[in-house]
């Protein structure tokens, strides 16, 4: 793609945008959103969290109850899909069967009567690394083959914004992580503002300069990926994102630059910096990862936040041993522990310190749902396991 | 070059609280392509019907003689007379209909499922071949059946001997007239309950197994209930046409097998007497709606096509 | 704790323990698995008897008037079908009205099912009712109405009444083919082409109308056919006018020829004929490339 090209895309503009469907249920709930040109930005929320609903009224396939769609300066918010500079990847690429792969991608060059049809469609399959299929049908493709037709016959027509509707979903992992990789590197290159919806946050994470958490039709945060992860605002960013261990507590008093932080009779530290201005109840979040597990004797050795707690599992996963905690009110805590040839494995049963650094933690408001993010489903199961195990024992 | 969650260059007022916005144009595009076809069939099937109600209401213009014509009127009696001439009739046709029914479903779901479940590549050709003697005239079929049933045929000396014939023969009896209307609308039984039953996930059925039931406990259990709309798309699909058939009971039967049918093309078309046919007609419509609407009211109208 | 091994040893005691069940009951098992499709093979054996049959007659040479026992061997009604202009010409007639209505009610059909599968409008349920009732209503009573309304308004029976009536009554049953094909069909296909820039039109041009073809094509067989063979209907509103199915009705009395049989055989072989190419073409296409 031409550097032109590059100059001339312009930013994307969602205001006030609300769905609500006839049947009552709110999709998406006065979003306001600013997404800039040539940026590769992700929607990321678990299942009806309106990431697509929100997708389709950008690419005009559904109308906005309230808002508008503005890409620049012009609203497009009334225009037929076919009017917008927006081009879409669908979920199962929604390839036309009845055609070639060729015919496929020059359908939108010739529906708009482009001159050099030819050149264009061969230049980008070439970019996608599929000039020799060009005469095959779709259901002769493999999914990762089908999936780049996909991408090349709506990059084909230079839109503004190209929209991706959870593309990697069919892919199996290994695929996944190298489509993930061509498709940044197409975006670098072609200078598209790329908006990509997913549940995946590895994904989202991987790819996006920026990602926007959605949940219940409402933007949750919105951050570059480091930040949204080291410090989320919400539990069910610090859910949804990775996973958290998160403490209710009241702060005790201050000490220097920190806060501390009374959790369950356990003294910590809180930088103030992170603290966000709260003061009284608050909730302290610390990631799994940032947490390191050691035996009572070591304990002077290990970072200044410290809960002692009994290890009810210990999962070796190759990269990491993860452990589950159980702190003394009875609160399961989650430690991830790099393996190092040199880190002790503790057992089922085992007395352990966890500590952390107090610049780890992440402050939430008190009011919040510290179950909020988590998979329902994986909740009910947990729930379920633990009455049947009861049964069994009694 | 960060995203933001206001939108500070957002052109226009991005207002405070947003009005809703303007409610789109209803397109009119599915107004003109139902158009056609809508009209074609409220002009020649609705209007039709209710000519033939204003027609049931009619009476003669010349009382001794009716082959003067009718004029309108609202003469009900019409209806009493046919109800109580015809009563036995109307239960003969719908009890032929329901047996006809009855004996096509049975013979029609093991082949259904065999197609839909069991024969693999094989499904299309069979389809093909069940939906095929359609292409050859069913009059002639019908007659074809007349002679393969007739008194002097193996199938009636097979009968005889194994004493199955209570008449001693098969044609000019029930049995001849049902067997053609179950044979006639096999066809019409088949293809919806194939349609169903080929919706099934096989996968059911292995757990039906994995969870220790026998095959027929299995079909019993899980495969006949969630084949039943096309059950019922089946039975509505049969007994409504052979209902009003008339020509197997005509090619088919004897006098006495005469249906609702036989009459309605006998008042119209021989005795001219068309109130009388027209209300025949009537009644008959009026039973297969009422079916029809208890149809609708358990199943909804999404199923009807 | 041993490990768990793996041994070779069991499939051969399998098998041959299998060879040692006693006859009856390897034969009871055979009959398990195989009587679901005897009977279905019977069962379409039954169907074909009376096609078969006519097919059969068409090559007898009959004694007297009435085709219906076997007298000699003769392919004198193939070689000689129109002997009897009659039929020739009610196949005719039959043929153009086939044709005509097959036109008319599969352009309004497909528009129809487009309208009713994807698209929002009010009135859903009395439309899906109105197009439904058709199928459901004995042809006595529509071919009874029919000629009611035929009567009062003075039209003059004949070739055009039996048109409007065929393509009244087929009209349903193209619906239903059609729907099927179209319901199955991911609407997210026709919203990729507009966001490709396709106008409405230019999206069910190029994409949903190919797709499509295979259903339409199937509908206009199925409603040629229920055409052509209409007897009931047509029996009401005929007029004078001869189609192939009343030539029928009228020579049963008197003997029907054997140049009947022909036309039935050749109809059913013709449609298969064109199932069975039409699946040639589908797969030929599957192949190529």
């Amino acid at each position: 793609m031409t550097d032109s090209h590059k100059s001339q895309v312009e930013d994307l503009h969602l205001v006030n945008l609300t769905k609500t469907f006839p049947n009552g249920a709110t999709a998406v709930d006065d979003l306001t959103l600013t997404i800039p040109a040539g940026s590769f930005f992700a929607l990321l929320g678990p299942s009806g969290c309106g990431k697509t609903t929100t997708l389709r009224m950008v690419a005009g396939l559904e109308e906005p109850t309230i808002g508008r769609v503005y890409v620049g300066d012009k609203d497009m918010t009334t225009e037929p899909p076919y009017r917008r500079p927006v081009n879409t990847v669908f979920q199962n690429y929604a390839l036309f069967p009845n055609m070639d792969i060729y015919e496929n991608v020059a359908f939108g060059l010739r529906r708009r009567k482009v001159a050099d049809v030819d050149a264009k469609v061969r230049a980008m399959l070439d970019l996608v690394e599929l000039s020799t299929l060009g005469r095959r049908k779709p259901s002769q493709l493999s999914g990762g083959q089908q999936q780049r037709v996909a991408v090349a016959r709506a990059l084909i027509n230079q839109p503004d914004v190209l929209l991706l509707d959870e593309p990697l979903g069919a892919l199996d992992l290994k695929l996944r992580r190298m489509m993930q990789i061509e498709l940044k590197r197409i975006q670098v290159e072609v200078g598209t503002t790329f908006v990509h919806v997913t549940h995946d946050q590895e994904e989202a994470m991987t790819m996006a300069d920026t990602i926007a958490v959605m949940n219940l039709g409402q933007i949750e945060q919105l951050g570059a990926p480091v930040e949204i992860y080291e410090q989320p605002k919400t539990a069910f960013v610090a859910n949804f994102l990775g996973q958290s261990n998160l403490f209710r507590g009241v702060v005790s008093g201050t000490e220097g630059d920190n806060l501390v932080v009374d959790i369950n009779g356990v003294k910590v530290a809180l930088p103030t910096s992170l603290a966000g201005g709260r003061s009284g109840k608050l909730v302290l979040g610390v990631r799994p990862e940032k947490v390191k597990i050691g035996s009572s004797e070591r304990a002077h050795e290990l970072p200044r936040n410290q809960v002692t707690g009994v290890v009810t599992d210990a999962s070796f996963t190759g990269l990491s041993t993860q452990y589950l905690v159980r702190a003394p009110w009875d609160q399961e805590l989650i430690v991830f522990e790099q393996n190092l040839a040199a880190s002790e494995r503790f057992e089922n049963g085992a007395e352990v310190v966890l500590a952390w650094e107090p610049r780890h933690s992440f402050a939430l408001d008190a009011d919040e749902d510290l179950t909020a993010g988590l998979d329902e489903d994986v909740l009910d199961t947990i729930d379920l396991v633990a009455d049947l195990s009861a049964e069994t024992e009694s | 070059m960060s995203a933001t969650l206001t939108a500070p260059g957002a052109p226009t007022n991005a207002a405070s609280s947003p009005e809703p916005n303007p409610p789109k144009k209803r397109s009119k595009l599915p107004y003109l392509l139902l158009a056609p076809g809508m009209i074609w069939l409220a002009v020649f099937f609705v209007i039709p019907l209710g000519f033939m109600f204003a027609t049931s209401l009619q009476v003669p213009i010349n009382p001794d003689n009716p082959d003067k014509g009718y004029k309108p009127a609202l003469h009900l009696h019409t209806y009493f007379d046919a109800i109580s001439q015809y009563w036995q009739i109307y239960l003969r046709s719908f009890a032929y209909a329901g047996l006809a029914t009855l004996i096509g479903l049975c013979l029609a779901y093991p082949l259904a499922y065999f197609i839909a479940q069991r024969a693999g590549k094989w499904r299309y050709v069979m389809l093909v071949l069940v939906v095929a003697p359609f292409f050859a005239s069913f009059l002639l079929r019908t007659y074809a059946w007349e002679s393969l049933l007739s008194d002097n045929s193996w199938v009636v000396k097979i009968g005889n001997f194994l004493h199955l014939l209570p008449q001693g023969r098969i044609l000019s009896t029930p049995i001849a007239v049902i067997f053609g209307l179950t044979y006639n609308f096999l066809p019409f039984v088949i293809l919806p309950l194939y349609a169903s039953i080929e919706r099934i996930d096989p996968r059911l059925i292995e757990a039906t197994s994995d969870l220790y039931a026998k095959p027929f406990t299995g079909w019993r259990k899980v495969t006949l209930p969630l084949s039943g709309p096309g059950v019922i798309s089946a039975a509505l699909l049969c007994f409504i046409p052979a209902s009003g058939d008339f020509i197997n009971a005509r090619l088919l039967g004897s006098i006495n097998d005469r249906m609702i049918g036989n009459a309605i093309d006998q008042q119209f078309n021989n005795v001219r007497d068309y109130p009388t046919a027209a209300a025949l007609s009537f009644l008959l419509m009026a039973v297969i709606m009422v079916i029809v609407t208890i149809y609708i009211r358990s199943a909804g109208t999404e199923d009807l096509l | 704790m041993s490990a768990p091994t793996v041994s070779h040893g069991g499939s051969a005691a399998a098998s041959s323990a299998h060879s040692n069940l006693p006859f009856g009951r390897r034969a009871l098992n055979w009959w398990r698995r195989h009587v679901l499709a005897i009977y279905s093979i019977g069962g379409i054996a039954y169907l074909l008897t009376p096609v078969v049959w006519i097919a059969m007659f068409s090559f007898n040479q009959p004694l007297g008037r009435q085709n219906t026992s076997w007298h000699k061997f003769s392919t004198a009604a193939w070689t000689n079908i129109c002997r009897d202009q009659t039929i020739c010409s009610s196949v005719r007639v039959s043929f153009s009205i086939g044709l005509l209505i097959t036109v008319v009610a599969t352009i309004m059909g497909t528009l129809i099912t487009y309208a009713i599968v994807r698209q929002r409008f009010l009135g859903r349920a009395t439309t899906e009712l109105l197009i439904f009732l058709p199928m459901a209503t004995p042809e006595v009573i529509m071919g009874s109405s029919l000629l009611t309304l035929f009567l009062n308004m003075l039209f003059p029976l004949g070739f055009w009444t039996i048109t409007i009536a065929h393509i009244m009554f087929t009209i349903s049953f193209i619906v239903i083919v059609v729907k099927a094909r179209l319901g199955s069909m991911d609407p997210r296909l026709e919203q990729a082409a507009q966001d490709l820039y396709a106008t409405p039109p230019q999206a069910f041009r190029y994409v949903t109308l190919p797709i499509l073809l295979p259903g339409i094509l199937a509908a206009a067989l199925l409603g040629f056919s229920l055409s052509f063979d209409d007897f009931i209907i047509t029996n009401f509103v005929n007029g004078t006018t001869v189609t192939f199915p009343m030539y029928i009705w009228g020579a049963a009395q008197r003997g029907i020829p054997p140049q009947v049989n022909v036309v039935a055989t050749l109809m059913f072989v013709g449609s298969l004929t064109l199932v069975a190419v039409g699946a040639l073409i589908a797969r030929a296409r599957r192949k190529t490339n």
